[in-house]
């Protein structure tokens, strides 16, 4: 894109031009100097509208959750921004982002836009990436903004930082997936929720769920366990008031300037590893493969090749 | 590397048969793509409007109800209409060669038979959205 151009998707994006928000919410995921014009152009414009993240194992209905949330706000005439991210996969760098086919016909509601989003296994820069491509929705007038995302691994931290309530969502089903991820799911959760609650074992899923958080230290916000059937709408009300509840906690106890702190600084770590990483890299491309050599053939360690490789870049940079 | 090539596949029109739309979703996958799947039952307007949404590179249409006249122009009309004119637009099901050529004179781009290779749309988006872009500074 020209610097003219860009110019005029900006201008197009504060006359709530769609066409205009989904390419700036692309040149803000691609990175670069660009990128950071454009945030630059639109933090005045943030609201500070709430960030809810949604996130648990395969298969629990996390996408129709999304959608029944957002056709609950909508009924209550917020517009709602939805960022759904999926995992890029690691051997192809492709993907395939699904989650539109449960939120089928909202695509076409004015006050809801959508938006998937890959991976692309950046390294830590998920959460900035995402926490971005959200400011993006929050300055185009989105009063609620969801992010959705596959809760395996690491992604749910990210989204965790990316927002300021974590919605963890499981199903009756989902008992082994809790004692897979019991330490890095669970931990995020504000609120958790069993969907397809009229399914067998939702009420046994539902005492496991709090006999375990009963063991967990004391702490100011008790983290609620709520049922759902998505599918149906039910439970989604309960769900919303839960979510208002957590916010209020969050502005009365200070969490919410807290967690918002915390946010970005993580932003600025994330930038700062980045321009250094690739100074370093510019400076230092070409003599890693004979260190590497050097390394493979058993005369260095790697500890001792980046030692001598950031010496010669720390002197470069004096 | 530049970045990921995005591209909409959608089940157009009132038939339920996805696999095709499915297999052509994962080969472009496979190739680097990023695909956003909206599944089936799709109408123009929730193409035309996701495919904006997205930002995509492509729409791939996938179409074997023989509505393929009607609903690749009018796609392409609401393309237009949201400022994404210069999205590629193709696709592929049972068509004839007669409405293929009829609907590539229209300004749709290739569009692929029942017998096509996936390494042949593969390599068609891939040629296509390089051209494109070849053009675009950095």
């Amino acid at each position: 894109m020209l610097e003219t151009d860009l110019d005029r998707t900006l201008e197009a994006f504060f006359t709530g031009q769609r066409r205009a928000a989904a390419r700036l919410i692309s040149v803000v995921e691609n990175g670069g100097p660009r990128a950071e014009d454009v945030l630059h152009q639109l933090y005045p414009r943030l609201t500070g509208a709430p960030r809810l993240g949604i996130t648990g194992p395969p298969g629990v209905g996390k996408s129709t959750l999304v959608d029944a949330l957002v056709r609950y706000h909508r009924k209550h005439d917020r517009r709602v921004g939805v960022v759904a991210v999926d995992p890029t996969s690691p051997f192809t760098g492709g993907a395939v982002l699904g989650d539109r086919v449960r939120m089928g016909d909202l695509t076409t509601d004015p006050g809801v836009f959508i938006r998937s989003m890959a991976t692309r296994g950046s390294l830590g820069g998920l959460a900035r990436a995402t926490k971005e491509v959200v400011d993006v929705l929050e300055a185009f007038g989105q009063q609620m903004l969801i992010v959705e995302t596959v809760g395996v691994g690491q992604t749910e931290m990210d989204v965790a930082q990316a927002t300021d309530s974590v919605v963890v969502v499981l199903s009756p089903e989902s008992g082994d997936a809790i004692q897979a991820m019991k330490a890095g799911l669970m931990e995020v959760a504000d609120i958790l929720v069993v969907n397809k609650a009229d399914r067998p074992g939702a009420g046994q899923m539902v005492r496991t769920l709090e006999a375990d958080l009963a063991m967990r230290p004391h702490s100011e916000w008790s983290v609620p366990v709520l049922v759902t059937v998505a599918s149906k709408g039910e439970g989604i009300a309960e769900l919303c008031a839960a979510v208002d509840e957590h916010r209020v906690h969050l502005e009365q106890s200070g969490d919410l300037a807290d967690r918002r702190r915390r946010r970005a600084q993580t932003e600025i770590t994330a930038v700062l590893r980045d321009r250094l990483w690739q100074r370093a890299h510019a400076r230092l491309a070409d003599e890693i493969p004979a260190w590497a050599e050097r390394v493979a053939a058993g005369q260095e360690t790697p500890y001792t090749a980046a030692r001598s490789l950031m010496a010669a870049f720390l002197e470069d940079s004096e | 590397m530049g970045r990921a090539i995005r591209v909409l596949v959608a089940k157009a029109g009132l038939d339920g048969h996805d696999r095709g739309a499915k297999v052509v979703a994962r080969a472009l996958r496979d190739a680097g793509m990023e695909v956003i799947y909206t599944g089936i039952r799709q109408t123009p307007e929730m193409i035309a409007e996701a495919a904006v949404q997205e930002d995509v590179d492509a729409v791939g249409l996938s179409l074997l109800s023989g509505a393929h006249m009607h609903i690749f122009p009018e796609v392409q009309r609401l393309l237009n209409d949201k400022g994404g004119d210069d999205i590629l637009l193709t696709g592929g099901g049972t068509i004839s060669d007669e409405d293929m050529a009829e609907l590539r004179a229209s300004g749709v781009g290739q569009l692929f038979g029942p017998g096509a290779s996936t390494r042949d749309i593969v390599e068609y988006i891939q040629t296509e959205i390089g051209g494109r872009r070849a053009g675009e500074p950095s």
